[in-house]
């Protein structure tokens, strides 16, 4: 059998008495795209930054192609090829962009660091064209750029070194609904030209339905509900899959009965 | 192109008074107090330290403008040729406490951890230390001259500018655009000097611009104590400390005008690094 593209395995990470991530195992496929979705505080974040190498883990491991990178990097090359095995895309385009860096600055230092001795500039200009910004775009600074234009920055900048995942950390949710689905279809195309694996952290259960294959349901640092993303999405087994299901908001919604829901489940979960 | 603008609403009425007249003044003394220091040489209208007994304590007059000390020199002239050593000993001081106050800050904050509380605590000792003091006993320890008591007050200026430098890289440190380029493969010390570095930087510099008022301040108490300068180099201070025994005459001029150079300088330096601290304060992110 041939390795997983991405290999999860037995991940936990507590702060102070807080189980931030309990016992987390998946597997991403070549290609594929797997959806973590959870409420704020299920530990979807934490699971992301451990994944790209922000965070450490207190137990399991993460496995890119069968190679461990749950250690801190020893020196230069491997940190390097790290960074070439998982990018990330940042929650907030407004954020993750260097203030006084335009965005050809940003390609180039991220390419000159990756590959030295090769000239940049047409790489910068197949990236600015693969995320669907004009080489006129190319001597902004992130502030002259809209949210959109900004987290297609964020993307190119993240493709730069082709990577062969991608985590997506929320990078729709601080776009609006128009931008996001200019940006979902992007990341569409952007998988079924370059092949690269797709690990999508978010809580709005659209944007999972949209773009991912399979999906877990994360609640309280672990995994309640996995599954192929269409399955989980017709028949939730879990209450709190169902939970967050009806907790989007749309006509005949009623906010109570959540309410009643979502406390008949923490009682559920106090240990008797 | 879409403009993202980002206001602050507290700031408004700092912000319609961005270019107020108070801010246009305070650079424009700026400038021409640098410039006159630039010029003296060829500007002074006399040679500093000549001496007219005959002429001693003379009011203005058409050849002497501000009026002649007690030791006959012209007023006007030691003022011109007094604002090189009173703004050089200023800017030794900002220049080295902002180089070195800035490394010791930077490096505490982007490290953290025990070298953090190593370097922090450190340059907190000398908190506990007056800069006026510890420039007095550096000036009796290696005598007279404008190198010990800059040296003195750059290290007691460098604990504030080690304290700000660290405040604001502990701030940029958890920016989402340092984690990313992190994630790209870029070495912790290249994102601190490529990036975070340049970013707190403007922050940093506009408060040096209110720490050369401060330091100009000292150094010319300094000079009236009779410390640092040494007795005939024209100075600010000095010319204070020269005029005080004037004054006890009835003839308080030559000492009256260089306080007034000084006051102003201080709070024109002031009001421009306090505009320039809102500018950059208030930029857009």
């Amino acid at each position: 059998m041939p390795e997983p593209l991405l290999e999860v395995r037995g991940l936990c990470r507590t702060f102070g008495d807080v189980r931030a991530v309990d016992d987390v195992t998946f597997t991403l496929p070549d290609g594929g795209s797997l959806g973590i979705v959870g409420e704020s505080g299920s530990g979807k974040t934490t699971t992301a930054r451990i994944v790209v190498g922000l965070d450490r883990a207190d137990a399991g491991h993460v496995r890119v192609r069968g190679q461990d990178r749950t250690t801190q990097p020893r020196g230069r090359a491997e940190r390097l090829a790290r960074a070439r095995q998982i990018q990330m895309v940042f929650q907030d385009p407004y954020l993750s962009l260097d203030p006084r860096t335009s965005v050809e600055a940003v390609l180039r230092e991220t390419l000159e660091l990756h590959r030295p001795g090769t000239d940049p500039a047409p790489r910068i200009r197949e990236l600015l064209d693969q995320v669907g910004l004009g080489t006129r775009a190319a001597d902004a600074l992130p502030r002259e750029l809209s949210g959109g234009q900004r987290q297609r920055v964020a993307i190119a900048r993240a493709l730069a070194v082709e990577p062969a995942v991608l985590v997506l950390d929320e990078a729709v949710a601080a776009l609006d609904v128009s931008v996001q689905a200019q940006i979902l279809n992007l990341l569409a195309d952007i998988r079924d030209a370059t092949g690269v694996g797709y690990l999508f952290i978010t809580h709005d259960l659209g944007v999972v339905r949209c773009v991912t294959d399979d999906v877990i349901v994360m609640r309280r640092g672990r995994i309640v509900e996995s599954g192929r993303t269409a399955d989980v999405l017709a028949l939730p087994n879990h209450a709190y899959t169902r939970l967050l299901m009806d907790s989007v908001p749309r006509p005949g919604w009623d906010p109570h009965a959540i309410g009643a829901a979502r406390r008949a489940l923490r009682n559920d979960d106090t240990p008797a | 192109m879409t403009m993202t603008l980002v206001r602050r609403p507290g700031l408004a009425r700092l912000r319609a008074t961005d270019r107020g007249p108070l801010y246009l003044a305070s650079a424009g003394f700026v400038g021409l107090v640098v410039a006159v220091a630039l010029l003296a040489p060829w500007i002074a209208p006399h040679d500093p330290n000549t001496v007219e007994l005959g002429n001693a304590l003379a009011a203005p007059s058409g050849d002497h403008l501000l009026g002649v000390d007690a030791a006959g020199r012209d007023t006007l002239s030691r003022l011109v040729v007094g604002a090189r050593t009173s703004l050089l000993g200023p800017l030794g001081v900002v220049v080295f406490s902002t180089l070195a106050g800035g490394a010791v800050g930077v490096v505490a904050g982007w490290r953290g951890g025990w070298l953090d509380s190593l370097l922090s605590r450190t340059t907190e000792l000398t908190l506990a230390f007056p800069g006026l003091l510890l420039a007095i006993l550096f000036t009796s320890v290696y005598g007279e001259g404008l190198l010990a008591p800059v040296v003195a007050l750059s290290i007691a200026y460098l604990p504030y500018v080690a304290r700000l430098a660290r405040s604001l890289v502990l701030a940029e440190r958890e920016r989402p655009y340092v984690a990313a380029y992190r994630v790209q493969g870029h070495s912790g010390t290249d994102v601190c000097l490529r990036h975070v570095v340049p970013n707190i930087a403007p922050v940093v510099l506009a408060q040096c611009t209110v720490n050369f008022g401060y330091a100009l301040i000292d150094l010319a108490g300094l000079s009236f104590l009779g410390l640092g300068v040494p007795a005939l180099t024209p100075d600010w201070g000095r010319m204070v400390f020269d005029g005080k025994s004037a004054i006890q005459s009835g003839y308080p001029l030559s000492a009256i005008v260089p306080c007034l150079v000084i006051i102003l300088t201080v709070v024109a330096f002031n009001v421009v690094g306090e505009h320039w601290a809102d500018k950059v304060a208030g930029r857009n992110r």
